[in-house]
């Protein structure tokens, strides 16, 4: 049969960031796939090198802005690494806070993305605006719904106030009906299993030899989670489980990213239950000449900075692994042999980094109202009954 | 098997190809090997010490190109970080993506930045700079001037 290539890229309305996947298809196979990425290059390690140790981290937190933790953390974690200095504890378990914080906010933007690829875009609606209460409590604890601008070499920048405390759990704590419900709908979906169940298998072989991580690892039974193999942070102190199934397609993917999600939210109760009193900061005056490692698990696994110091306060090398660079050739032992149509879930399985910062709120300067959620629900079911009233359906 | 029972295997298995072990910390080592023999070490780690693979970043020094394969042990929690020193301006060295996948885009990158030949790699196309960039012209190394003169890319920082 006559091979066909379809070119997925680099602009396309399905990805909001700039990759070019070159699909070879056979009839509706996919036979060959090549990935090229490079579009978003912006040399940030070079940039790096140019910066102290201090404005590095307001430079490399902008490296994306869904993990804007992540980098941060394990960067923090690598110039402690260099001196060797313990944080105070009372920082350790606010890094804990908004680093889980940050893996809710993600893995619901992920489900409502995967909900919206699959053509199911009620679990997107509902998912981004549970997202949405996430997002307010980041924005009570740090002043930022994205870019928190919280860590800082040897401890965090801001203290957490105690009468924030009730109003986050509470806040916490509502979302967790809606999240039950979604859980429910999409782990016992019929439309959802067909569209997922035994596509894009990743096999344990697979996932160890391409290196994969986070979810896209789990996902296949293989049991790697760095808050559990190398703890960092407050991970240690308090109980959770690391969620893993085995079957290592999109739907077990899905199921690890939706249990996770439980798992944060009991991690942060955790945390604020055992927060201890103290200093958040340990005042690291110099930075000595060496090298260190700093690890942590982002939401879509491990994300890894390599530092090296000369004693100055610029590094001379700092080294940027992001978790979707090892899980990104996966895509290679996932995709081919599938069909056309099912490549693009499957690409959306691993959870690529997208970009997102968008509010809730709509501006209607004509008639100068401002549209809270409520009245676009109390809206939409308005329309809902005039086209029911429409078609004649009771 | 525990932390102390791997390094004293490491460094009884390959005492001719071990140059300096490094014990930085109870949860980093770094071990400086002979270049040639990259191949046996990495996949022993790999292969029989179940490690996972890391990443590999690449240093320019002022006398040599060093390279860092870091690997971890997850089950006794240990960081295990390779270093390689290629002398120059022969830098080249052979590629670990015949042992495992995972390294091969990191190889690709370090290829493009620092301009260092991984022997037996299956695509060395570039990964991340466009396609514009001129060859032998390599970002990261030390002696990299700006090559672009309409680049905006040194102005106002």
């Amino acid at each position: 049969m006559a091979k066909t290539i379809i070119p997925i890229g680099p602009y396309h309305p399905l990805q909001e960031e700039p990759e070019f996947f070159i699909l070879t298809v056979e009839g509706e196979k996919v036979v060959d796939i090549d990935v090229h990425i490079g579009y978003n290059h912006r040399g940030i390690e070079k940039l790096s090198e140019t910066k102290t140790f201090d404005q590095s981290t307001f430079v490399i937190e902008r490296i994306c802005g869904i993990c804007s933790t992540s980098h941060p953390f394990a960067y923090t974690r690598a110039v402690e690494d260099i001196i060797p200095i313990e944080v105070p504890e009372r920082a350790k378990y606010i890094r804990t806070i908004i680093a889980e914080g940050e893996r809710i906010h993600s893995h619901l933007l992920w489900l409502g993305l995967a909900g919206h690829f699959l053509g199911y875009d009620t679990v997107f609606m509902w998912t981004w605006k549970l997202r949405e209460e996430i997002l307010d409590v980041m924005e009570i604890l740090t002043g930022n719904r994205n870019n928190y601008a919280m860590f800082k070499p040897g401890g965090v920048r801001r203290d957490i106030k105690s009468e924030d405390i009730p109003v986050v759990i509470k806040k916490i704590d509502s979302i967790v009906p809606t999240l039950e419900m979604l859980k429910k709908a999409v782990i016992d979906d019929p439309v959802i299993h067909a569209r997922t169940k035994g596509i894009g298998v990743l096999s344990k072989e697979d996932a160890i030899n391409y290196c994969a991580l986070g979810p896209t690892a789990r996902a296949s039974g293989v049991a790697r989670d760095v808050r559990k193999n190398s703890p960092y942070g407050a991970y240690d102190k308090v109980e959770w489980d690391m969620i893993v199934t085995h079957n290592g397609d999109v739907f077990d993917k899905l199921v690890v990213r939706v249990l996770e999600v439980f798992e944060s939210i009991k991690i942060i109760k955790n945390c604020f239950l055992n927060l201890p009193g103290g200093e958040i900061d340990a005042n690291i005056k110099d930075i000595p000449p060496g090298e260190g490692i700093g690890h942590i698990e982002a939401p879509r696994g491990e994300c890894f900075h390599y530092v090296r110091s000369d004693g100055t306060n610029r590094p001379v090398r700092h080294k940027v692994r992001a978790p979707t660079f090892m899980n990104l050739p996966t895509y290679k032992a996932t995709v081919i042999g599938e069909d056309i149509s099912d490549a693009t879930i499957i690409l959306a399985a691993i959870d690529p980094c997208y970009c997102c910062t968008e509010r809730m709120t709509v501006c209607n300067t004509k008639r100068k109202k401002i549209y809270s959620g409520e009245d676009l629900i109390k809206l939409s079911r308005e329309k809902t009954k005039i086209l029911r009233n429409k078609m004649g359906v009771k | 098997m525990r932390r102390e029972e791997v390094l004293c295997d490491l460094r009884k298995k390959f005492k001719d190809d071990i140059i300096e072990v490094l014990d930085k910390s109870p949860k980093r080592v770094y071990i400086e090997i002979k270049p040639e023999s990259i191949i046996q070490v990495a996949s022993y780690i790999f292969k029989d010490l179940k490690a996972r693979f890391n990443t590999a970043s690449g240093v320019d020094t002022r006398y040599h190109m060093e390279i860092l394969y870091h690997f971890l042990i997850e089950d006794i929690n240990l960081l295990i970080s390779l270093r390689v020193k290629l002398q120059k301006p022969k830098l080249e060295i052979d590629s670990l993506s015949t042992i495992f996948e995972g390294a091969n885009w990191i190889e690709r990158e370090i290829h493009e930045i620092l301009g260092i030949n991984f022997k037996g790699h299956p695509d060395l196309r570039r990964l991340l700079l466009p396609d514009d960039w001129p060859d032998g012209v390599y970002p990261l190394r030390r002696d990299y001037k700006e090559w672009d003169k309409n680049a905006i890319r040194d102005r106002g920082v």
